[in-house]
């Protein structure tokens, strides 16, 4: 047996939850490679088929289609390759057409749509167990002979579950034919599956009894909304909690390696680029791994398992009414945590138009990096008192931030579903797939996939915009006889004072301006910046703010404050949201809308706020 | 009578899916996932707020509609589309 020079080309295709991805990972395990189809932001997922004989093959797994009449860009995609019209994408040489054998009436129908291509296919029988514990029936031999292609049975979630697959391909390999069939071409398909099934398939019941059960409490108008709001409690308190223990560590680590090779390192400009850019910038790229790993855990799980799609019915109405699907809640419920795992999670969102509007929105949640600033200017300004002898002034002004996050976020998606020049319907027609244990595997190789998608797209140019960053706080130097605090000299400080042309009429002094521009960093950075320019010398962030205090309670108006905490709500996002919008939607063009609305609502909010405090007399 | 307003766990037939206009993306879609003359369909569940989305069972799958897709789905009743 020669191994071929060119592997042979295999393509995965089926509906969606036909268990296609899952049998992807079982037949080529961690060898798998994840980007985008050439000019979108489709995922592109192949890897390698190491058989038994030594031969190896190229497979590719298709986005799930229902038909190959395509509405949405991941059929026509799906089309295309099959048909091998897609540019850049040579014709698979065998479709191995992915069916669950507990769904075939719909699944059925799309191998007679496959088949109708005409060229060399396997039919996969997946989750033939599944199948056989509800005592479905299929004759896979007459089905074979009737469909006139292949038909071999496999477990995706067995260790052995594509034994009978990698068999039937090999034996194929060498000379893959095209399927004969008798089909008219313009036969009824529904017609034909119908027959088929009829023929081949001996079925007790249509659905299987813990779906029905499931179901029944899982959507449920009360318990189902309780039990949504339990699951949504925990994966907020995981993603704002359980990460935070992990992300001080990161820090910790960064902080420590900065000082180690800080101290091996003569004092010059390469020392700081080394411990301030590239060891800081590093750190600031990882910090934000164990929230995309714990939020992803939990969203993988929750799809493979059947339960995100019951959660968008759930929510579905209430979201739809601003713009969005029910998809959307958790990527903004994330949000609140830190947009960049909650705009990873859009890519649950299969419609276009619904991933855009959230990731547009996405923002305007109040993720935790905001919360020190929040203190910071609350402890200075608002006084610390009772409000109708129960709630406390301090916390209502915190709850009122945050709703105003929220309110805005519907606010924005209302109008930007009316401004649409596209009127169509965008259909909800969202299948409920049975519910399944979701296997430790898939879920591994998910989080994999996560963690290099941030780590190889998004932190390079997190990395390269925190250098920038570094060089404008850095360059050029200070004299030596400075009086003024060392980042007055610096390109940044030029700038910040330049600002205070702009942002003046909301009553920001140059010091805020200054702070405002290392904050792009991370929102957080701006009260140990703030610091800096007032010249303290603060051992960490904490006493940072407790020296603040006072200082900026006596130099700043309330006007300022209440203008700083507004512009907070709004806010352009900092550098690494810039970076996750412009890789998620692979356009500059949504990048500079988004950052250009946000500021443009932060700075007419600021505004307001500013000019109605001095005019009641807070100025 | 329509899929929308078909009682709750009351099995019926489908006739047709109409289009609301010319090349309706929605209904040939929702021909494609199985409503199609003679299939049983059935609503299992609603969304919580407004009785919206249905959930429904047509052949062995279950699909959440939103109401207006629903309602292009024309059901028979005594073997007669009304």
């Amino acid at each position: 047996m020669s191994a071929s020079a060119i592997p042979l080309r295999l393509a995965l295709v089926g509906n969606p939850n036909s268990g296609k991805t899952a049998l992807f990972n079982l037949l080529t395990g961690s060898r798998q490679k994840v980007a985008n189809y050439t000019g979108v932001t489709v995922e592109r997922k192949e890897g390698r088929l190491l058989a038994p004989s030594g031969r190896s093959y190229a497979l590719l797994d298709l986005p799930g289609a229902y038909s190959l009449n395509p509405a949405s860009l991941d059929e026509a995609i799906t089309r295309d390759l099959c048909r091998g019209f897609y540019p850049g994408e040579p014709a698979p040489d065998v479709l191995v057409c992915v069916v669950d054998a507990t769904n075939l009436r719909l699944h059925l129908r799309f191998v007679l749509e496959v088949r109708a291509l005409g060229r060399p296919m396997v039919v996969a029988l997946n989750m033939a167990d599944a199948a056989e514990r509800r005592g479905i029936r299929i004759d896979r031999e007459a089905l074979q002979h009737a469909l006139g292609v292949p038909v071999v049975e496999t477990v995706a979630v067995r260790h052995n579950g594509a034994k009978a697959l990698v068999q039937t391909l090999e034996a194929i390999a060498d000379k893959p034919h095209a399927p004969e069939h008798a089909l008219a071409a313009d036969a009824d398909l529904h017609e034909e599956t119908r027959r088929l099934l009829s023929l081949t398939v001996t079925m007790p019941t249509r659905t299987a009894r813990i779906d029905d059960v499931l179901d029944r409490w899982l959507l449920h108008p009360v318990i189902g909304l309780v039990t949504l709001s339990l699951v949504m409690f925990l994966i907020f308190q995981a993603v704002y909690a359980w990460a935070t223990p992990m992300m001080d560590a990161i820090e910790a680590a960064t902080a420590w390696l900065g000082a180690v090779v800080g101290n091996a390192m003569p004092a010059g400009p390469l020392r700081s680029l080394v411990v301030d850019g590239i060891i800081a910038g590093l750190g600031g790229v990882i910090v934000f791994l164990p929230q995309i790993l714990i939020l992803f855990a939990f969203i993988l799980a929750l799809e493979e398992s059947g339960y995100l799609p019951r959660a968008a019915f759930l929510l579905d109405k209430m979201m739809a009414g601003a713009g969005l699907s029910g998809r959307s809640f958790i990527p903004l419920l994330s949000s609140f945590a830190c947009a960049i795992p909650g705009i990873m999670a859009t890519r649950s969102i299969q419609d276009p138009r619904d991933r855009i509007a959230t990731i547009m929105v996405a923002p305007l949640m109040t993720c935790s990096a905001r919360l020190p600033v929040y203190a910071l200017l609350i402890g200075a300004f608002i006084p610390k008192q009772q409000v109708a002898g129960l709630l406390n002034l301090q916390g209502l002004v915190l709850f009122a931030l945050y709703l105003a996050g929220i309110v805005s976020a519907l606010l924005v998606s209302f109008v930007m579903k009316k401004w649409r020049r596209d009127k169509g319907e965008h259909p909800l027609l969202l299948e409920l797939p049975s519910y399944r244990l979701p296997h430790p595997r898939d879920l591994a190789i998910g989080l994999w996939e996560r963690a290099m998608i941030f780590l190889k797209r998004v932190g390079g140019i997190i990395l390269a915009l925190t250098i920038l960053l570094w060089f404008l706080l850095s360059f050029p130097a200070a004299p030596a006889d400075a009086t003024m605090p060392l980042i007055d000299y610096s390109f940044a400080g030029r700038i910040g004072h330049a600002m205070t042309a702009i942002f003046a009429p909301i009553g920001f002094n140059w010091q805020i301006c200054i702070a405002l521009i290392p904050g792009m960093a991370a929102r957080e950075v701006a009260v140990a910046s703030l610091a800096t320019v007032y010249a303290l010398s603060a051992a960490n962030d904490d006493a940072a703010a407790q020296a603040l205090a006072p200082i900026i309670s006596d130099g700043w108006s309330l006007a300022t404050a209440l203008s700083l905490l507004v512009w907070f709500i709004y806010a352009p996002q900092c550098i690494s949201t810039w970076a996750t919008i412009k890789r998620e939607t692979n356009s500059w063009k949504m990048m500079a809308i988004s950052a250009g609305y946000l500021f443009a609502l932060a700075y007419l909010a600021s505004l307001v706020t500013y000019q109605l405090a001095v005019a009641m007399g807070a100025g | 009578m329509r899929l929308s307003e078909l009682p709750r766990r009351t099995s019926a037939t489908v006739d047709s899916v109409e289009d609301r206009s010319p090349n309706d993306a929605i209904a040939r879609r929702l021909r494609e996932l199985g409503f199609v003359a003679g299939e049983e369909v059935q609503v299992m569940a609603s969304g919580p707020v407004g009785a919206e989305p249905l959930l429904v069972q047509v052949g062995f799958t279950r699909f959440a509609l939103r109401r207006s897709e629903a309602a292009r789905i024309v059901l028979r009743t005594n073997g007669k589309a009304t």
